[in-house]
Order: structure tokens, then C-alpha cells, then sequence
């Protein structure tokens, strides 16, 4: 009954006898994979990731990191005889003149979008199943790793094509570089060898977005994805599941065909949007020269929450033993990125120390399940969102007709209470959810049977849930607490001391309460008949 | 009616359809009326004296002016508190204004809006209007129609005054951007190349004035030329989005990429493996 199937029984046969190897592939092809539909979300990254190291190759061959002047002589017409740099000119090269090319561009950055896109939604399912406990908070930070490193790599491939928009958004490094106390403006010398714009920054940028990166995150992600298989993919709680065993079905064959099957979806939406939908159409935007910006000038979408941070933040400025320290862009460049990324990767830690939880977890948290948690996971999207939205406030404001100033206004208000409102409303909903289910659980589930009593009332039957869906709610675990109990002299103990060991107590009480424990049945008196049986089919009666 | 698939006898039949008759008299009604109004002279008998240049334009204009402006402008284009003077901004301002329909303005609101013409506004009326204002204290003119003429410009030389002069408010494309304090700097593809010559040389509302000596005329061709071409170019990576850049490409690559991965991924985990 556990014997490989012939495929792999023959694959293995024959690396054995070759390299040795054979039981190694034997025992990782048979590899169990938990189904889940949220599972896959991290593989629209990786997918997208290798259709851009194939269409990134694509492009080197054509384009050329330099900024020597040169006059355009190639087929677009609006642009002939402008003199622009080589790396602007091959790039419309590509575009116009090299078969295809226009087509790989198109690919190469609308996978760059879902690539990042992709890191975000998986990365949000994990925070918000718990994924990243014990032991897998080593994965998580080559997560968060990962996603700064997309960031800076999206920057860099932006800038290269040398065209207007990716201009504007080097003059904002460029800002960003020289806001910096102290060393500001050795920095921006450094990056752009000497001053801005310099010769060099495509040629340097061009390595970075070519060689270093791709090479970083290639290593960062074959590590991500050799812990994810040693240490086993997490699985959603359910019938026979537990900390100890992995439900699903295995590598060979059904999740390979599933994950082939993905990889395929993944590059057709990406390839449809590269042929149906124009994407930094660099011709349009003309060469850069620093004297020249258009309005509606962003950054790619991932970007676009420095870009609101920026727009929202008041002009401060100070000027300190005759430095000036421009808090007006170095704030906005530093702070939410700190906020989101350092919040992120220290998550997995701050649980811990709050729940003093050092288990192992296997099962995935429902959301519901972890109020304070998904209040906090919802209150970060909630202030990442404003900066977003607001990053695009010129083109709302002008195809929406607002007035551009009460956007901003409205921005440097809802960045710090918006946060606040997701949060509660947020915290209500999960226990509002957690309500539900033990309502399920104890009152089973509306059946639409209406009877009438004897003594004429009315009553809805309720049926018993599903046993997969009972099995997924009872799935919930609880989150533990600091011991608190005071000893008999009513000494708090050790660690509940101090101002910070009494937050922390505090803290732990309210993040571990169960507020809606789950009950099986229910043992009020006087319901009883609400829950008379219909029949004696498959309808059970429920006490 | 062999070939159409109709055969004689469904017509016949039609033919003899109690509403036939109503339909018949309706279509020749319609016919009537139709071709009346198109090949009706559409116009008073005033008109065409004026067209023969019978009547001059400067007094046509003038009482044209009292009707339709001075309730704002003043009687003598002098300017009130709800409006400023007209004395020097010349012709090419008013058949700007006029001829885009911003003005005879609906309303004080910040920035008056491109609308369709009023019904007086021909482009008789139009000129006969600018002909007043012009003969008040001068300005800038209408310009001729060889000087808008897009075929006669140099596209790639007026890209680059475009994107130095044009692009901060209006986008690369001039697809348009918003200002402060509710104003916008209108989308440039409605604008006829007259108008767009005008905007530069009037500097309507919150627009700079771009006068003959920063940008010469030949360049304000040149300019036309480029923004004509490029707005009437096809797109050719597919849909432009609007073409107004990362943001619209942001919310397809959510809305449209990762939604139909993210449905993808359900369908893919949606049917369940039997248990062996």
C-alpha cells in the first residue's frame, strides 16, 4: 500500500544506482502537501520570478547600461533626431525595433508587479494563519528579506530604461540619499559618482538589477523553499489533524500537477496582460533630463506607499549647527518602511515574549481565532493603504475632481486614525466570528424546517454542522498566557515586577483571553425543544 | 429574393400588416422632415448678410457682447468684481474661451469647465465677438490656419518644448493633472490645434502666458504637431489605461493579475482528493 508508484519507483532505481541517491527521491517525492487554496498564493511570486529572470535575460541581450549622449534614429518617429542617453535609446530599440521585444518588456514588468503582488498576499496569509510560529520564524525573515530585496530590485529595473518617469523617481532616491544627517550628501556623491545625475548611476544600478539581487534572492528563495520542505508546509486545522502529521495529498503526483497547473495560470495572466494591457510605455514619457517633470509621475504600486508618506508629510525642516535636517523627506522615506518591515520581521518574536508560547505549531490559526492579532495584521493594512491611496492623490483628485490640498488634509488625519478604527472594528468582527462558530457548534445549523408546536409556537430545526466544518472549528486553539497567579504572601511572580514585566503581564492577558469558548452542545435549560429532531432520517436530534 | 433567405411570401405577408400603413406614412414623414433639416438654409436672413460681410463685425460683436458677457465682463468689457477686464487680452482669447465653451461660464466655480458650445456661439458669432474685443485695446490674434497646421511642424522638436514647458501640469500625454485648490490642468485631447495655439498665447486661467518671444510661432507649431500626433498615435503594448501612468498599471495588475490567480488558486484547490 506504500509502495512509490512505478514512476517513481523507476526515476529512483535508476539515480540509485548511479549517484545513490535514489531513497532520497524516493522519500521526497512522496512528500505530503496540504491543500488549501491560500497555499498557493506564494507560488504566484515564485512563478512570476522565474518568468522574470527568463525575460530579464531576454532583455540584456538588446539593452545597453549606458548614458553616453546619442542622437535616436530608430522607428518611432516623435523621437527622431532628439538626443537622449544609449540606455534610453536601446531601451526603445527593444521596444520598436527588436522582434518581440516590446511584447518581453510588457512581460518582464507586469510580472515584476504580481511578483511583488504575490510576496504581499502570501505574506499576509501568513501572518494572518500564524505561519510563521515556532519554527518556522527563521523562514519568515528571509520572507520579509525577500520582500525588501523586491523592493529594491523594483526600484532599480524602474530607473534603467532612462526615460522621464524612472528619472523622477531616481531625483527621489536622490533626495531621499541626501536627507540623510551627516553623510547625506557623500552618499548621493557615492551612488551617482559625483553630482546628480552623473554618468554612472545605469551602468551601477544595471549591476544591481542584473547580477547582485537576482543572485541574492535566488539563494534567499531556494533557502525558503528547502526550510518550507524540511520543516513541512503548515495545514489548516481539520478532521485527524495535528501538530504532529501533515493531511493532504503527495508531491508525486497529484501536487506536482497542481503546482504545474499554477505555474501555467501564472504566466497566462501574465502573458495576457502583456499583450492587451500597455505597460510604462517609456516613449510616451521622452528622455530624461533633470530639468523636466511630468504631472501624474509614480512609482510602480509597490513604492506607492513612500510615495503618499512623502506627499502627506508637512514641509519640516531644521537647520542644527548649520546642518540641515530635512525632516520632510527623510521621515516619510524612513519611518513607514521601518514601521512595516521591522514590525514584520519582529512579529513572530513580540508573540512570544507577550504569550510566552515556545511550541511548535503545525496547524494554521483561523484568522477569527486570534483577535488581537488579526486587529493588528488589519490596522497595519489599514495605515499601508492610506499611504497607498494617497501616493495617487493627484490622479484621484483630478479624475475624481478633489481638491488636491483636502486629500492631503484628510491623509494626515486618516494615517493615524484610520489604524485605530480597523482595529477595534476589526477585533469585534473576529469575535463576532467566534461567536458564530460555537453558535454552530452548540446550536448546529439552520435547516430551514420550520415546525410549530404544540402549544402553537414556532421553531426553526437546527441540524448538526457538517463534520469536516465542526472539525474545522474545533481546530481552534487557545493562546496561552504569562503565569500570573499571585503566590500566597500575593507576590506577583519574578517576571511581573517591573513597569515593563506588569505591561507585559497586561499585555499577555488581553492578547491569550479566550473571550468565546467553544462548548459542545449546549446545556441551558429549557431549549431543549427548540432542537426536536424531524423525523428520524439523517437529521439528529441535538441537545 | 433568392440568396437572402427571406422568401417573397413573408414580405408579401408583412405587406399586408394591419401597421403596415402606419409604418409607411412614418418612414415618409421622417424622410420629409429629415431631409428638410438638412438641406434647410439654418439661419436668419442676418446671417447671411453677415456672412456676404455685409454687416461689420466689430458692431455685430459688440451687441453680441452686451447680450451674452457684459452681465459679468461690463457693458464696456471693463470688468467687475465677478469677472476681469477684457481690454488687451485680444481675439485669440475670446475665441478660446468661447469656442471651447468655457465661457459664457455656468458658474463660479474654481476653474471654468470645457462644455459644449452655447447655441449663439457660432463660429460667426464667435469671430465677430473676437473682432470686438480685439478692437478694444489689441491683444493676441487668432492664428491662421497655416500657423496651427500639425503637418507642418516638427514633431520631435516640439516634443522636447512639450515635455520642458507642458508636461508638469498637463502629463506627458496630455491626459491632463489636478492643481491646487480644485483647479486641474484640462486634458489636451478635445483641444483643436487654434485652441491649443491660443491656451499658449493667452494663457487662460491658471495657465502661464506663452508668448511669442519665449516660444517663437514656428515652435508652438511644432508643439501642436507633437501633442496631435502622439494623442491620435495607437497604442501599440494593447489598452493604454488612460495613459497616465504606474497608477492605473497598479490597479490592473491587483484587480485584474492577482484576482484571477488568487480565483485560479480556489479552483485549483477546490476539488478534494478521495480518501484511498
Amino acid at each position: 500500500m506504500n509502495a512509490p508508484p512505478k514512476a517513481i519507483a523507476g526515476a529512483s532505481t535508476f539515480v540509485d544506482d548511479r549517484i545513490g541517491a535514489g531513497n532520497f527521491l524516493k522519500r521526497n517525492l512522496r512528500k505530503i502537501f496540504p491543500d488549501h487554496w491560500s497555499f498557493l498564493l506564494g507560488e504566484i511570486a515564485l512563478y512570476s520570478f522565474v518568468i522574470l529572470l527568463l525575460t530579464g535575460t531576454f532583455l540584456t541581450f538588446w539593452f545597453k547600461p549606458g548614458m553616453a549622449e546619442v542622437t535616436y534614429t530608430g522607428n518611432y518617429a516623435p523621437l527622431y533626431g532628439v538626443k537622449m542617453s544609449e540606455a534610453y535609446a536601446s531601451a526603445l530599440n527593444i521596444s520598436f525595433d527588436v522582434r518581440g521585444g516590446l511584447l518581453m518588456r510588457q512581460i518582464h514588468h507586469w510580472a515584476a508587479l504580481l511578483f511583488v503582488g504575490g510576496m504581499t498576499v502570501h505574506m499576509l496569509r501568513i501572518f494572518f494563519t500564524g505561519a510563521y510560529r515556532k519554527p518556522r520564524e527563521l523562514n519568515w525573515i528571509i520572507g520579509i528579506l525577500l520582500l525588501s530585496l523586491a523592493l529594491l530590485e523594483g526600484l532599480t529595473g524602474y530607473s534603467l530604461p532612462d526615460d522621464l518617469l524612472s528619472g523622477a523617481g531616481l531625483r527621489i532616491t536622490q533626495g531621499v540619499a541626501q536627507s540623510i544627517p551627516i553623510v547625506g550628501t557623500y552618499v548621493s556623491f557615492f551612488l551617482f559618482g559625483g553630482e546628480y545625475p552623473g554618468h554612472d548611476v545605469i551602468s551601477r544600478f544595471y549591476s544591481i538589477h542584473i547580477l547582485l539581487i537576482p543572485g541574492i534572492l535566488l539563494a534567499l528563495v531556494s533557502a525558503h523553499m528547502i526550510l518550507m520542505w524540511v520543516q513541512k508546509h503548515t495545514q489548516m486545522p481539520g478532521k485527524n489533524r495535528t501538530d504532529k502529521n501533515v493531511v493532504g495529498a503527495p508531491f508525486y503526483p497529484a501536487f506536482m500537477i497542481k503546482s504545474g497547473a499554477f505555474f501555467l495560470f501564472t504566466f497566462g495572466v501574465i502573458a495576457l496582460l502583456g499583450t492587451f494591457a500597455q505597460i510604462n510605455p517609456i516613449w510616451l514619457f521622452g528622455p530624461y533630463t533633470p530639468a523636466d517633470i511630468s504631472a501624474g509621475s509614480q512609482p510602480d504600486w509597490y513604492m506607492g506607499f513612500l510615495e503618499g508618506a512623502l506627499r502627506l508629510m508637512p514641509s519640516w525642516e531644521i537647520n542644527f549647527l548649520d546642518h540641515t535636517v530635512t525632516f520632510s523627506v527623510l521621515i516619510p522615506a524612513l519611518v513607514p518602511l521601518g514601521l512595516v518591515m521591522t514590525g514584520l520581521a519582529l512579529y513572530p518574536f513580540l508573540e512570544q515574549w507577550v504569550t510566552g508560547d515556545r511550541r511548535e505549531h503545525h496547524i494554521a490559526d483561523r484568522p477569527r481565532n486570534n483577535p488581537h492579532r488579526t486587529a493588528i495584521g488589519i490596522s497595519g493594512m489599514t495605515f499601508y493603504g492610506i499611504l497607498w491611496l494617497l501616493g495617487a492623490n493627484d490622479e484621484l483628485s483630478a479624475n475624481f475632481h478633489l481638491d488636491l490640498y483636502s486629500t492631503t488634509w484628510f491623509g494626515r488625519f486618516a494615517i493615524f486614525i484610520g489604524p485605530a478604527i480597523a482595529y477595534w472594528i476589526t477585533y469585534r468582527m473576529c469575535i463576532g466570528l467566534q461567536r458564530k462558530d460555537a453558535e454552530v457548534l452548540s446550536h448546529g445549523v439552520e435547516s430551514g424546517v420550520i415546525k410549530r408546536m404544540p402549544n402553537g409556537q414556532y421553531i426553526e430545526v437546527h441540524t448538526p454542522p457538517a463534520e469536516d466544518i465542526a472539525e474545522h472549528i474545533r481546530g481552534k486553539q487557545e493562546i496561552p498566557m504569562l503565569e500570573s497567579a499571585e503566590d500566597g504572601e500575593g507576590i506577583p511572580p519574578k517576571g511581573a515586577r517591573s513597569a515593563l514585566g506588569r505591561l507585559r503581564l497586561k499585555m499577555s492577558q488581553a492578547y491569550g483571553t479566550d473571550r468565546v469558548p467553544l462548548t459542545d452542545g449546549h446545556h441551558e435549560e429549557g431549549h431543549e425543544e427548540e432542537h426536536a429532531g424531524v423525523g428520524a432520517g439523517d437529521r439528529k436530534e441535538l441537545h | 429574393m433568392i440568396g437572402t433567405g427571406i422568401s417573397v411570401n413573408s414580405i408579401t405577408a408583412r405587406r399586408r400588416h394591419p401597421l403596415a400603413r402606419v409604418a409607411v406614412v412614418a418612414l415618409a414623414l421622417g424622410l420629409l422632415g429629415g431631409g428638410y433639416a438638412l438641406t434647410a438654409p439654418n439661419g436668419s436672413t442676418a446671417d447671411a448678410a453677415i456672412a456676404s460681410g455685409k454687416a461689420d463685425d466689430v458692431a455685430q460683436g459688440k451687441s453680441l457682447f452686451v447680450a451674452h458677457c457684459a452681465s459679468c465682463h461690463g457693458l464696456n468689457a471693463e470688468g467687475t468684481k465677478k469677472a476681469p477686464t477684457l481690454i488687451g487680452v485680444g481675439a485669440a482669447a475670446v475665441n478660446f474661451q468661447v469656442s471651447s465653451g468655457r465661457m459664457p461660464a455656468a458658474d463660479a466655480g474654481p476653474q471654468a469647465p470645457r462644455k459644449p458650445r452655447a447655441e449663439w456661439a457660432t463660429d460667426q458669432a464667435v469671430d465677430q465677438l473676437a473682432a470686438y474685443v480685439q478692437s478694444l485695446g489689441g491683444g493676441p490674434t487668432v492664428p491662421s490656419a497655416e500657423q496651427v497646421d500639425p503637418a507642418k511642424g516638427d514633431p520631435a522638436k516640439g516634443g522636447e518644448l512639450f515635455r520642458a514647458n507642458c508636461i508638469q501640469c498637463h502629463n506627458f500625454v496630455g491626459a491632463g493633472g489636478a492643481l491646487t485648490y480644485g483647479k486641474y490642468a484640462p486634458p489636451l485631447n478635445p483641444a483643436t490645434p487654434t485652441q491649443i495655439y491660443e491656451a499658449m498665447a493667452t494663457g487662460p486661467q491658471a495657465m502661464p502666458v506663452f508668448n511669442d518671444s519665449t516660444i517663437t510661432p514656428e515652435q508652438k507649431r511644432d508643439m501642436i504637431a507633437y501633442i496631435t500626433h502622439v494623442r491620435s498615435q495607437v497604442d501599440p503594448g494593447g489598452s493604454g489605461l488612460g495613459r497616465i501612468g504606474p497608477v492605473t498599471e497598479g490597479l490592473v495588475a491587483w484587480v485584474v493579475g492577482l484576482s484571477l490567480l488568487i480565483l485560479a488558486s480556489i479552483w485549483i484547490t477546490a476539488k478534494k482528493r478521495r480518501a484511498a
